[in-house]
């Protein structure tokens, strides 16, 4: 206590004083108390006795202190006279009492958890949420999450919709700390619909202008988080971005330690909604007394949030900070603006000359930090700006730092053919070898190897000290086996060398420094604490990493239900929003049938798909004489709703779920051949068949059967139009008559250049099969991995891009269970349907893959999968610019893993 | 939650330890230490600084260092809004907030310190109700007390404290009743070399005073209410009316308190009342420069700036300065290099200027840097953005209080590029 002296000496005589009716006496004695207690837990037990009586002292004030100063004696002895106090206190009366009670509970938690369970203290606490004073319900809240913090599986804050609605009527009352842990609570709750998300939006709204900065930013971290859900067509939608813009450029107006944790907020919020702060760019410019903190955390942001429109009024700022005196911070402006060059292309040039000006005031380290990045311009835009080399080549001199030399190398040795001096400058930097460090090393034996290759007469002895300076004088592995790769290659195949070593450079993006949207995702929960000023999940850092629940966004409504029941997805809900992707036919008759088939409803099924199968244009104007005649039309509408029904119910479970398939492994998996077409059906005719990828082309294998007892001949088949334009890209071709009780095998090529008009289910494709005796209509579903390409490959960088770049509301999640492989086991058999896996990455044990995959008509769908080595229930998300196809690529993926 | 607090001084002391839950050992200040060393300047030490098994939160005000120490993840803005309350507290308290003020009046930094804080929750941290519960010291207090041997702590629970309207304390009575409102108004603004704004915005605040007897209920309406679309209220006032009339109605706290702030942002076109005529010129390879700057007038409305104070941080190649003001005092510290010129009022018809030269380091190139001029002033019965209160009424009350308004306009972080 106080100046560091121990007085727990005169303990005794303190605890005499506990009596006295001087308050203030009586404070400090308890001051006292707190500290030395645990020093004297003997001595302690004297004063339980007036703990005790104070307690019930009639003087509220007094009962507050005294059950307020048991709850922070740490004296096992003590705490166990504590309990009947306190469970009279938090019924008191008074709500002072109360509320100093419930915050009781929780410091006795701390001490002695058993025992506040025990006790049942913790149901006491729940009932306090239901308090009809905003002060209690606060601290209730306050003291139920410290608690659930420590018990991560308790379930002690149980949020329905009606304990939240008391907690937002208590949040408009409450004060400001009792409002910041009310919306730190409301954020953990996941809303039914988008309809409560966007109730609860309206009602915490109001917070954002709350002078406390603390309460805006839970306020902020609510809204963020439930505004997820809600659909962005709403008008509610953008109010609300509006009125997110204003509190937050108000948190930059206050204290500079304020400043800062709302900066890195702000810059995880610039990443996830740029629209919010788009028209803000000129609050985040930096005062020159600001602190070194705050001025980093603006540039950052400042770049995040530069676009064309405002690029040249970033420049002209940054261009001043690089004059500044903080050498932190102009190596930091010069970084940015070699950012900006990266992001927009269209500054690029202003970026260059502005680079240029700065070299040209020879300050050291505004000239390498230049030359740094421009190296990274130079990668983004080659065979552009490489006439400024030789104002990089002037300043060779002045460079110091690894960084910067090795960036002028690696310049030097790109760029060998242009410079005339290029060996001559290299051989400058190749006398200090050994003195180097190993970044410059490493790219010194590169670029000489590069320039040996653009002009192998005149640098061969270059080339061949550099090598053996590598292999033989340096003790540096890495660059002892560069150097021998290097040697090898020259000497065995020097055109392969070439191919190698001067390989086309996959081109940098703006993205290098983007958080990975999942951790993104994430952080976002984290809004206002300190996972979201380290920008990293608490379990990277909190001690121990107890009590860590991963939080995520919630999923946007309609994904997760579409998940369970792929059928009855509302893709007539969706399909509106993006009518472009899958290009329908924009007749009367695909419009016609795409609003019969909307609403998914059982009943009706029959009586429609009839509909469709007799207007149906299927196999030309022939077959439609056949079918006005009342007799042709009365066989197929008798057989397209058996044939029908069966796979829209249970078709799917039918093709998929048979276990024990000839898939082979090596090209695409394919299902086994069920029967499409039964010979009831069909007078005779039966058909089963399956579908099958190899090798880049789709083929239908079929077998038809003959059961009736006369000869079958005249085989043709054509497909309805459907929405990825199968169509045979053959004729059928059974060559002998087919006599009865004999089958024959086809394996019928397709092509996806057919017709396309949308159909539901999306995989559905409808088949007419004419022979001899009649034509016969069927229809199946196909999986949609027979369309998945061969080039399906994304560049990660384009994948990152494109990940961020698609709408969330368009990611989809769902469950693969019960899925026992491995993480390169999965990925493997998965590249074998032609689903590409990207990257890998291992995030506290769980395996995160990235994967991406094409469809026939161009439509990229990017996927990633979790995977947890205990948890046979995989996650997948997908994101695809055309939502509607995802939950066929889920079904494509459980197809695949589980065969 | 908060664990404890430490207080410390600029010469790196730990003058003060409170612990609210268990004790945590003075030495996780060495990490705070170990980044206090690193940072140049004492602004510059980062406010978050994580320790193997804490969390040290800081900030830095009066020169003293409010460092608190937390255990788990809470909330880094709701401590830091909670260090700044208390020092806003002993402010409030003591009149200064400093080490010699804190050390000498202990006894009551603790009680209100324990008072504030529970277990790491905060409990009672509105200034109204704080000096209920413990009264603060004056002269004639101290006497009264060891003649009497009463004490500083009051002995009834606040009456505010949990009713509707937990800022206002109930019985209040005066003999005058008056209410008076301060627009002040402050301008953010940086302005390039050629004299162009290149970001201005204005940070106001609508401060009270009001001493009425009961419990009255305010309205106050203003002629351009649209001005404030960024608003921050005190709790009082009752958002709801707000949102539906533009009019701000509340029952006042006691005393003073702060009703409102806002914020004219960026977009919106903000006037400028001051230019500034700058002209520094370094040679290379001469030991002299010139130095010249003149203030004046741009859009005042007609009133008058006054106090005005130009700061200018000069590089260190600056050995001295010789110059003369037309008017005003200046002063150049060459230790530090920073120029002050305590300019006063301006007379639009002889504008004040500073001239003369410096004497940079010999044989020096020319500084790197362009020095960069910060500027103070003051506007007296102006709000630079137009605000206007239309009128203000008390409902609930019989009497018939004074009412006064008053508008002021400041320089904030307003500075000049050269």
């Amino acid at each position: 206590m106080t100046v560091g002296k121990d007085v727990s000496a005169l303990f005794p005589d303190v605890v005499n004083c506990m009596q006295t009716d001087n308050l203030e006496l009586k404070k400090l004695v308890y001051l006292y108390l707190m500290n030395y207690a645990k020093s004297q837990p003997d001595m302690a037990i004297m004063a339980v006795n007036t703990f005790v009586k104070d307690c019930e002292d009639p003087n509220p004030l007094i009962r507050a202190l005294a059950v307020r100063t048991m709850g922070c004696i740490r004296v096992d002895k003590i705490t166990e006279y504590l309990c009947e106090p306190l469970r009279k206190c938090l019924k008191d009366e008074d709500p002072y009492v109360r509320k100093t009670a419930a915050v009781c509970v929780a410091k006795l938690h701390d001490i002695n958890a058993q025992l506040v369970e025990d006790q049942g203290f913790l149901d006491t606490l729940k009932d306090l949420i239901s308090d009809s004073n905003p002060m209690v319900v606060a601290n209730a809240v306050a003291a139920l999450s410290e608690i659930a913090e420590s018990h991560p599986s308790s379930n002690l804050l149980d949020l329905n919709p009606q304990s939240i609605n008391k907690l937002l009527t208590a949040l408009n009352e409450c004060t400001e700390w009792g409002q910041i842990f009310i919306l730190d609570c409301l954020a953990n709750y996941m809303p039914k619909d988008d309809r409560e998300a966007q109730s609860i939006c309206e009602r915490v709204t109001p917070r954002l202008s709350h002078a406390n900065s603390a309460v805006v930013l839970s306020a902020v971290k609510v809204l963020m988080k439930f505004m997820e859900m809600l659909s962005k067509d709403l008008d509610y939608y953008g109010t609300l971005l509006k009125k997110l813009a204003p509190p937050l450029v108000t948190l930059l107006s206050a204290e500079p330690e304020l400043q800062y944790v709302a900066l890195r907020n702000i810059n995880l919020i610039v990443q996830k909604r740029p629209e919010i702060l788009k028209h803000e760019m000129k609050v985040f410019f930096v005062k020159y007394n600001d602190p070194i903190y705050v001025k980093l955390e603006k540039l950052d942001i400042m770049i995040r949030l530069a676009s064309q429109a405002n690029i040249a009024q970033v420049l002209a700022e940054l261009k001043e900070y690089a004059t500044e005196v903080d050498v932190d911070f102009v190596r930091k402006a010069v970084r940015a603006i070699g950012r900006c060059a990266i992001k927009v292309e269209q500054s690029a040039e202003r970026c260059v000359s502005t680079l240029l000006d700065l070299i040209q005031t020879k300050v050291n380290y505004v000239v390498q930090e230049a030359i740094v990045v421009i190296k990274d311009i130079f990668r983004k835009y080659p065979n552009k700006y490489e006439s400024v080399i030789a104002t990089l080549c002037e300043n060779l001199d002045s460079l110091d730092e690894p960084e910067a030399r090795a960036a002028m190398i690696w310049i030097v040795g790109e760029y060998a053919e242009r410079i005339d001096n290029a060996d001559e400058l290299l051989e400058s930097f190749l006398e200090g070898f050994h003195d180097e460090s190993t970044q410059v090393q490493l790219q010194l034996l590169t670029a000489i190897v590069k320039l040996f290759l653009k002009k192998p007469t005149e640098t061969q002895e270059l080339v061949q000290q550099v090598l053996s300076l590598a292999t033989q004088d340096s003790d540096n592995p890495d660059l002892r086996d560069r150097g021998y790769i290097y040697w090898r290659l020259l000497s065995t195949d020097p055109v392969a060398a070439k191919e190698v070593v001067l390989a086309e450079k996959p081109l940098i993006s703006e993205e290098t420094d983007l958080i990975e949207p999942t951790l993104l995702d994430e952080l976002i929960c984290y809004i206002g604490t300190l996972a979201s000023v380290y920008h990293k999940p608490p379990s990277a850092f909190v001690e121990g990493s107890r009590g860590v629940v991963h939080k995520s966004l919630p999923p946007r409504t309609g994904s997760s239900e579409s998940a369970e029941s792929p059928d009855t997805a509302p893709s007539g809900v969706q399909a509106p929003e993006q009518p472009a992707v899958i290009p329908t036919q924009g007749d009367l008759l695909g419009d016609l049938l795409n609003l019969d088939l909307g609403p998914p409803v059982s009943g009706p099924p029959m009586a429609t798909s009839s509909v469709q199968m007799g207007a149906v244009d299927l196999l030309g104007g022939g077959l439609d004489s056949l079918m006005g005649g009342g007799g042709g039309f009365a066989a197929p509408s008798a057989a397209a709703p058996a044939t029908l029904g069966a796979p829209l119910s249970s078709g799917l479970g039918d093709l998929f779920d048979l276990t024990g398939g000839v898939g082979t492994l090596s090209g695409s998996y394919v299902a086994p051949k069920t029967v499409w077409l039964p010979a009831m059906k069909a007078k005779g005719l039966e058909i089963s068949g399956t579908f099958s990828r190899q090798v880049g082309s789709i083929s239908m294998d079929l077998v038809l059967t003959n059961k009736a007892l006369q000869v079958m001949s005249d085989f043709a088949i054509q497909f309805n139009r459907n929405s990825f334009g199968l169509a045979p890209a053959a004729p059928l071709q059974v060559h002998a008559p087919l006599a009865p009780n004999q089958s024959v095998e086809i394996s019928l090529p397709l092509n996806t250049v057919g017709s396309v008009m949308k159909m539901d289910p999306l995989n559905n494709l409808q088949v007419a099969v004419k022979n001899n005796i009649d034509v016969f209509y069927f229809s199946t579903l196909y999986p949609l991995h027979i369309l998945f390409v061969e080039d399906g490959k994304m560049e990660r960088q384009m994948f990152l891009a494109t990940w961020k770049d698609i709408p969330n509301e368009n990611e989809a999640q769902f469950q693969i269970k019960d899925c026992s492989l491995n993480a390169d086991a999965v990925s493997s058999k998965l590249q074998g349907s032609n689903i590409f896996t990207i990257a890998k990455r291992n995030v506290e044990g769980q395996d995160m893959l990235y994967q991406s995959l094409k469809l026939t008509n161009g439509i990229w769908v990017l996927a990633e999968l979790r995977i947890q080595p205990s948890n046979p229930s995989f996650t997948l998300s997908l994101k695809c610019r055309a939502p509607e196809v995802a939950p066929y690529v889920f079904q494509a993926y459980e197809t695949v893993l589980k065969n | 939650m908060i664990h404890s607090l430490f207080l410390i001084n600029a010469s790196g002391d730990i003058f003060l330890e409170k612990h609210w839950k268990s004790v945590v050992s003075r030495s996780v200040c060495d990490y705070f230490f170990e980044a206090q060393e690193r940072a140049s300047e004492a602004e510059n030490v980062p406010p978050v600084i994580p320790t193997p098994h804490h969390y040290l939160l800081s900030v830095y005000r009066h020169k003293i260092f409010f460092v608190a120490v937390i255990q788990s993840e809470v909330p880094p803005l709701f401590v830091i809004e909670f260090l700044h309350r208390v020092v806003d507290t002993f402010q409030d308290y003591f009149g200064v907030c400093s080490e010699v003020m804190i050390k000498d009046n202990v006894v009551v930094v603790y009680e209100v310190l324990e008072e504030m804080l529970d277990n790491g929750f905060p409990l009672a941290t509105e200034s109204n109700i704080l000096k209920e519960l413990i009264k603060p010291p004056t002269i004639l207090r101290t006497v009264v007390n060891t003649i009497t041997g009463s004490t500083n702590v009051g002995d009834q629970l606040p009456t505010g404290q949990l009713s509707v309207v937990p800022w206002r304390r109930t019985g209040v009575k005066y003999t005058n009743n008056e209410a008076y409102f301060d627009v002040i108004e402050e301008i953010d603004a940086i302005i390039d070399k050629s004299g162009s704004t290149i970001t201005a915005e204005i940070q106001g605040v609508i401060d009270a005073c009001v001493k009425l007897t009961g419990m009255p209920d305010l309205t106050l309406s203003f002629m351009n209410p649209r001005l404030l679309d960024d608003v921050s209220f005190h709790p009082c006032v009752r958002f709801k009316r707000w949102e539906s009339e533009r009019i701000l109605s509340f029952i006042p706290p006691d005393g003073n308190f702060r009703l409102l702030s806002y914020h004219v942002s960026a977009q919106n076109l903000v006037a400028i009342p001051v230019y500034v005529k700058h002209n520094i010129s370094f040679r290379d390879g001469s030991s002299l420069g010139r130095f010249e700057i003149t203030v004046g007038p741009k859009q005042t409305m007609g009133k008058t700036i006054e106090g005005v104070m130009v700061a200018s941080q000069m590089p260190k190649g600056v050995l001295n300065m010789s110059l003369t003001p037309s008017q005003g005092t200046h002063i150049f510290d060459p230790v530090t290099k920073l120029l002050s010129w305590d300019v006063g009022k301006i007379n639009p018809q002889k504008l004040p200027s500073l001239k003369g030269t410096m004497s940079l380091q010999a044989g020096a190139s020319k500084p790197d840097e362009n020095p960069t001029i910060n500027l103070q002033f003051k506007i007296q019965q102006l709000a630079i953005s137009g605000l206007k209160v239309n009128r203000l009424d008390m409902y609930g009350e019989k009497y018939k209080p004074f009412k006064g308004i008053k508008y002021m306009t400041k320089a904030g972080k307003f500075q000049v590029r050269t």
